[in-house]
């Protein structure tokens, strides 16, 4: 005899104002659910169609890398972070190597910034492609998800080139770079530059402007600008709120403080804005790289640091712009060769409980679309 | 051929048994055309997508992998039929045989070329309404009986859609029954020897056509109204417990039943396996004629496939109260105007 197991709690009975009576029930969305992408378990109740609350569960590939960062040294920590969020790793890579820099009072060469720079727009134009891809697929649209990949594809062989790793890059280093650019990386990037300026538009005619696209996200899970300020939101879901947020303008690092690019502010805060803001992020990317491309200075790639690095006694904190929001990177030192404690902060953690604010009330097909738009990474949540 | 098989089944049976056993061998090969289809059909589909997402589609199994879907349809032969613990097992298995007798049933009036029709009734567009609705039933059924909430959240979309459309595809059928003033899907054909009704009909019949179209897909499920399914909200909607065997029925169930829609569409817009003719060039109209009937009438099928594969493959999905909106609010009073108007056509006789 199997046992049964009694249901959690009896679900309420609803009354509805056109007078049906309903009962509310339990759905467990993922861990193991199409659009969730990765392991990321949604308790929704459900009404019928409407959503009456989401608990989100996290933990489900958490590796305790912040702990890891302890037992390493700060050159082995670079490659850890290039696991959470696995769309944004040069910036996540970059977003620790400035933390050590800075507390090691080391100027990195001005070769080494605006590789880096260019280096984190290509990630960030790779992950909003991708991104673009996702979201048409979550709402049906699956050719999206082909042509997100196929410019994507570019950018990834920029990188295998240059770094030898198409995902997991650990190309930028403490000091500088680990070695010096391919001899192809211009040539390539400046022809992936022309081809996506064409293609963007394209993304457009696709989805932007598809009558069922905008019906399914224009006024669909608004959010405040209060309100994203009061959950700790940022990057382009922020921005699309009217939140002016951007690290690269509030505190330039590297090659930001240069280049003329625009901070992607919108103001309805709806799905269709949060899309809205990624794709003209795309547009700045793309100016960023332009400005940089033809300018990267000749000169050493990294300055010799020592092999173990070990950082003064003190506390270290550098924050970066990802393709996600601010990511931030804390280091407590007390002098050894580890960090005695390391704290991330992800912008997937602070963007993903905002979630229940948006889509209670709406319907099960809006919740994808909002999730899709909050452009979440699990293993930047889990860590 | 078919006269000669049947001269052999009289001389060697009594008339009654000859007559039962021809219609054994009519419905062995409406089975056969059902699995072949389905298997091209799949094919096709993939092809065409593969078309619109700059990929090349399967392309090892065989010459462009034209094996390819034979090799899936073994696959699913050989997988294990899983029924979920709490199922209810007599409506669980029950359920795809619903999917499948309907259309089986409706694929037996296709009329593939002239007198090349197995089942020619007189209230045949009728009928094929009629019989394309029980499928709902089986949908519905294994919604419920999958003890599975997303199945269930499936087949209640499911139902509430599929009797939304049902309405904007008997409307704008009912327009053109007013041209063609009959059921029998032979006399529609034959009722186009003039010419196709969608040139003859005027602004009527194409508005007729489009809206065929729209309710047409929403009907089989596809496309942007694929919502029982809903891969990204339900995973796989109303046969997310199915495997093996009952998957590949309502998968193949589905395939079928847009080659019907698309066969309705071209019996009685497009003039079926009627060639197309222009006015009075003699020498063009006697090359047109020279195509056999049934390549007109599976060319204008896979056209109108075409078209549905294409906005399937292009637009993303309508949330269910967008849906009902949009067949309740838009369709069903464009569909009524459009019958108004197209009486009124009649009536002032430009049609003829």
């Amino acid at each position: 005899m199997k046992e049964q197991q009694p249901p959690l709690e009896e679900p309420p009975v609803v009354e509805n104002p056109d007078g049906l009576r309903t009962e509310e029930y339990f759905v467990n969305m993922g861990p193991q659910h199409p659009s969730t992408h990765g392991v990321l378990q949604l308790v929704l109740t459900i009404n019928g169609e409407t959503i009456v609350n989401i608990e989100p569960h996290i933990g489900y590939i958490h590796r305790s890398i912040e702990k890891m960062c302890e037992r390493d040294t700060y050159r082995q920590i670079v490659h850890l972070t290039d696991r959470m969020d696995y769309l944004s790793c040069h910036m996540n890579n970059e977003a620790v190597c400035l933390a050590v820099e800075k507390a090691l009072e080391v100027e990195v060469p001005e070769r080494a910034k605006v590789v880096r720079t260019i280096l984190s727009e290509l990630t960030r134009l790779a992950s909003h492609q991708l991104w673009w891809g996702v979201m048409g697929m979550d709402l049906g649209a699956i050719t999206t998800f082909l042509y997100g990949f196929r410019d994507r594809e570019m950018i990834n062989d920029i990188f295998e080139e240059t770094c030898g790793a198409r995902l997991t890059m650990n190309y930028i280093a403490p000091g500088g770079l680990m070695y010096d650019i391919h001899p192809n990386f211009q040539r390539r990037t400046k022809a992936f530059v022309e081809h996506f300026k064409k293609k963007l538009p394209e993304y457009d005619r696709l989805l932007s402007d598809n009558i069922i696209f905008r019906k399914r996200t224009e006024g669909i899970g608004i959010l405040s600008k209060e309100d994203a300020i009061a959950f700790g939101v940022t990057g382009p879901t922020a921005r699309a709120s009217g939140f002016s947020c951007d690290v690269r303008k509030k505190q330039p690092y590297s090659a930001y403080d240069r280049v003329d690019f625009e901070e992607i502010l919108l103001e309805a805060g709806d799905s269709f804005a949060r899309y809205k803001a990624r794709i003209l992020e795309m547009w700045e990317s793309l100016k960023i790289i332009e400005q940089l491309i033809d300018n990267i200075p000749e000169g050493e790639h990294q300055v010799k640091t020592r092999q173990v690095i070990k950082l003064p006694k003190g506390e270290f904190y550098q924050r970066v712009e990802t393709a996600r929001g601010e990511f931030g990177v804390y280091i407590i030192s007390d002098g050894k060769k580890s960090p005695y404690r390391l704290k991330f902060r992800s912008p997937g953690f602070s963007n993903l409980f905002v979630l229940n604010h948006l889509a209670k009330g709406a319907k099960i097909a809006d919740l994808v679309a909002i999730m899709s738009t909050l452009d979440l990474v699990m293993p930047d949540i889990d860590r | 051929m078919i006269e000669s098989i049947e001269y052999w089944l009289h001389t060697h049976f009594s008339p009654a048994w000859a007559g039962f056993l021809g219609w054994v061998l009519v419905g062995a090969v409406y089975l056969g055309i059902f699995a072949i289809l389905g298997l091209v059909l799949v094919y096709v589909e993939r092809k065409v997508a593969a078309f619109f997402q700059l990929r090349l589609g399967p392309m090892r199994v065989g010459p462009w992998g034209t094996t390819q879907t034979i090799a899936d349809a073994i696959k699913l032969l050989l997988k294990e039929p899983v029924t979920p613990d709490k199922a209810d097992r007599f409506l669980y298995n029950l359920a795809p045989f619903f999917v499948v007798t309907a259309t089986l049933m409706a694929l037996a009036l296709t009329p593939f070329g002239k007198h090349l029709q197995a089942f020619d009734i007189d209230i045949g567009l009728f009928f094929l309404l009629a019989v394309s609705s029980v499928g709902v039933v089986g949908i519905l059924l294994a919604g419920w009986a999958s003890d599975n909430k997303y199945s269930l959240i499936g087949a209640m979309r499911s139902g509430a859609q599929i009797v939304s459309y049902e309405l904007s595809v008997g409307l704008s059928l009912v327009t053109m029954l007013l041209l063609t003033e009959s059921l029998q899907l032979s006399e529609i054909i034959e009722s186009q020897q003039a010419g196709w009704w969608i040139f003859r009909g005027h602004v009527p019949a194409f508005v007729a056509f489009v809206l065929f179209v729209i309710a047409g897909t929403a009907e089989t499920n596809r496309g942007p109204f694929d919502l029982p399914e809903a891969e990204s909200e339900l995973t796989a909607g109303f046969h997310t417990e199915y495997s093996g065997l009952k998957f590949a029925f309502f998968f193949l169930a589905e395939f079928v039943n847009m080659f019907m829609i698309a066969v309705v569409a071209s019996t009685v817009f497009l003039g079926g396996w009627m060639p197309f003719h222009l006015g009075d060039w003699a020498a063009f109209n006697a090359v047109m004629d020279f195509i056999p009937g049934p390549l007109w009438f599976l060319g204008k099928v896979v056209f109108i496939m075409f078209l549905m594969m294409w906005f399937k493959w292009t637009f993303p999905r309508l949330r269910i109260d967008q849906l009902l909106t949009l067949e309740w609010k838009y369709l069903l009073p464009l569909n009524l105007a459009n019958l108004v108007l197209m009486a009124f056509v009649v009536l002032m006789k430009w049609h003829l």
